[in-house]
């Protein structure tokens, strides 16, 4: 699938670009507008970002897959993330993730068969004071209970 | 007792609440001096980083480069991934505004005209947070071009904030430093220093958000009310993130060489359910962990803290209950290094998956006693052999469990492993080279 920035896209790309004093430098802010776009990150978003950046395919390739946050694949609408570092472990992260995971019949990695939901087990999130914790896209929900963890993800639309 | 970095007023990420409890006076302060007399300033006060190594903040800012024709850049290092540590994240939510403040004076100590706050990626709303406080500085010209009307003087900056994308590794400076280049965060090879060669080949400061926010109050209030805070020798408040099993877990502002058994005991609220403590690592997960009994009279500085056998590092204090599962954590906390290993340095990476390998056979129970010592074997081979202080704080963990808590190996283990080896050759090394179970 082609893939061509947004007219809102490109402006706001334009922005970004005049933090840096090197065009190349703005790659990770216009990979996340890239992957707000297109919900993933494909080989043709990564090439459109090279041309955008006017910089080499392989380089934004190297930073695509270097960094956890970029998806290589399409992710679920909600994108389930269950933290089971120590401080959550110690807090029973892993009840809330074996929770999950059998709610949602996926495992780190893996996405429903209607694209609703995927499902990751992430390292420290920095909610360690109030652990255990999931976070669904870019919002955490913290202090859970397995239970409550299962309520949230069934309240999402 | 006072609080420096987080005190207790409501709103005061308000920029208005914040500048009615005397914000972005010290800036003007500071602009009325030479650069010289702030870095003497803040060697005086004797401020420590916040970011592990505590290194004099003073004496950062003055290896840089005086007379230099290149531009200088300062980064403000709130990529906060260690497990266990999530104190910044405060920071950007509570006190956003002398953050701002503290590397607007930062930046000038160092004249420095850029500066770059790289925030987690994970840490969506608090980007969004700070980038908000950020705007309204702008608005009402405390950064950016309107400076030189507002302070009265001709050195203007600019703040940019650069959000990560989930590396831990980006915590480390140079790492950083490639990160903000838009590169993968390879960690540097040191030297040359980022004072020397940092930021696109240009002179870098790099600096925890913690130590910037303390910079304020050193310069309002004079470097000797700060340097009376606490431990001499390492002075000021230090946020105190507690975690595990404790009643209060969360971060708690307190003078340098407050008693960890105070804080986890008066402040924190205690173990739930009376439980004696098994384990505390006192500083973040990569620092040395402290067995439950040795912990009376431990100080929490970074000077104190060494002499107990462990680091300060950035504060994370994370509290183990008696019937914790030592072996279950470290099999975790490998399995976390591994994942952050940059995979520069081939001790690292393939050190730290045959950790994860050999603690996942130990708590399968298919492990030798043996193997504990080819584990911290293994540790010891990576620690002082890479690029980076990944390789240590990986091993250190690894090593300084298996010293302290070696009879919690040894529900683990038997004399001989139980795999079954293929041939004679293998059989001979039981310990070593775990091999998939072979059909008889």
């Amino acid at each position: 699938m082609p893939f061509t920035f947004t007219e809102e896209n490109i402006n706001k790309i334009n922005t970004v670009v005049k933090k840096y004093p090197y065009k190349n430098a703005a790659v990770m802010p216009v990979l996340y507008i890239a992957q707000e776009q297109n919900g993933w990150i494909s080989i043709e978003v990564m090439q459109e970002v090279a041309r955008t950046l006017e910089m080499p395919e392989e380089d934004v390739l190297g930073v695509a897959t270097f960094y956890t946050m970029y998806h290589k694949k399409p992710a679920g609408r909600h994108h389930v993330q269950v933290c089971t570092n120590v401080s959550c472990m110690l807090r029973g992260g892993f009840d809330v993730y074996k929770a999950v995971k059998d709610k949602l019949q996926i495992t780190h990695g893996g996405v429903t068969g209607d694209g609703k939901y995927s499902l990751e087990e992430v390292e420290c999130m920095g909610s360690c004071g109030t652990a255990p914790m999931i976070a669904v896209n870019e919002d955490f929900y913290e202090n859970l209970t397995p239970a409550q963890a299962l309520s949230i993800i069934d309240s999402l639309k | 007792m006072e609080k420096i970095v987080l005190p207790d007023i409501e709103n005061f990420h308000n920029l208005d609440v914040y500048l009615a409890n005397g914000g972005y006076t010290a800036v003007k302060k500071a602009y009325a001096q030479t650069t010289d007399d702030i870095i003497d300033q803040v060697k005086k006060s004797g401020l420590r980083g916040r970011g592990g190594a505590a290194f004099s903040t003073g004496l950062k800012w003055s290896f840089m480069p005086k007379s230099t024709d290149k531009p200088k850049y300062l980064c403000i290092n709130g990529d906060e991934s260690e497990p266990g540590s999530f104190k910044d994240r405060q920071i950007f939510e509570f006190n956003p505004h002398q953050l701002i403040e503290g590397i607007l004076i930062t930046c000038y100590a160092i004249q420095a005209k850029s500066a770059y706050l790289y925030i987690r990626g994970e840490y969506h709303k608090w980007v969004n947070l700070m980038q908000k406080a950020l705007d309204d500085a702008y608005e009402r010209g405390f950064v950016g071009e309107k400076m030189k009307e507002t302070f009265g003087h001709n050195f203007t900056c600019e703040i940019y904030i650069h959000k990560g994308a989930g590396a831990y590794i980006c915590g480390e400076e140079s790492s950083l430093m490639n990160s903000i280049e838009g590169k993968r965060g390879y960690p540097r090879v040191k030297p040359p220093f980022p004072a020397q060669n940092g930021l696109w080949g240009n002179p870098t400061t790099i600096n925890n958000v913690e130590t910037i926010t303390n910079i304020p109050p050193i310069i309002n209030k004079g470097w000797e009310w700060f340097s009376a805070i606490g431990e001499p020798k390492h002075p000021g408040t230090i946020l105190f993130g507690v975690s595990g099993h404790v009643n209060k877990p969360g971060v708690y502002e307190l003078p340098s060489g407050t008693l960890l058994t105070d804080i986890i005991n008066i402040h924190a609220g205690g173990v739930p359910g009376g439980k004696k403590i098994k384990c505390v690592i006192p500083g973040g997960s990569s620092m040395p962990p402290l067995r439950g009994e040795n912990l009376e009279g431990v100080k929490m500085d970074a000077d104190s803290l060494r002499a107990a056998g462990s680091a300060i590092g950035t504060g994370g204090i994370m509290v183990m209950a008696e019937d914790t599962d030592i072996v279950r954590v470290l099999s975790r906390l490998s399995k976390f290094y591994h994942h952050e290993s940059c995979g520069q340095c081939t001790p690292c990476r393939e050190g730290t998956g045959w950790m994860v390998k050999l603690l996942d056979r130990i708590v399968d129970g298919n492990a030798s006693k043996k193997d504990v010592d080819l584990l911290l074997n293994v540790a010891c081979n990576i620690e002082g052999n890479t690029i980076c202080a990944l390789g240590e704080a990986a091993a250190w963990p690894v090593k300084f469990t298996i010293q302290r808590f070696r009879e919690e190996f040894e529900k683990y283990t038997a004399d001989t492993a139980s795999i079954d080896m293929p041939n004679k050759v293998h059989s001979m090394r039981k310990t070593v080279n775990p091999v998939a179970k072979v059909e008889v």
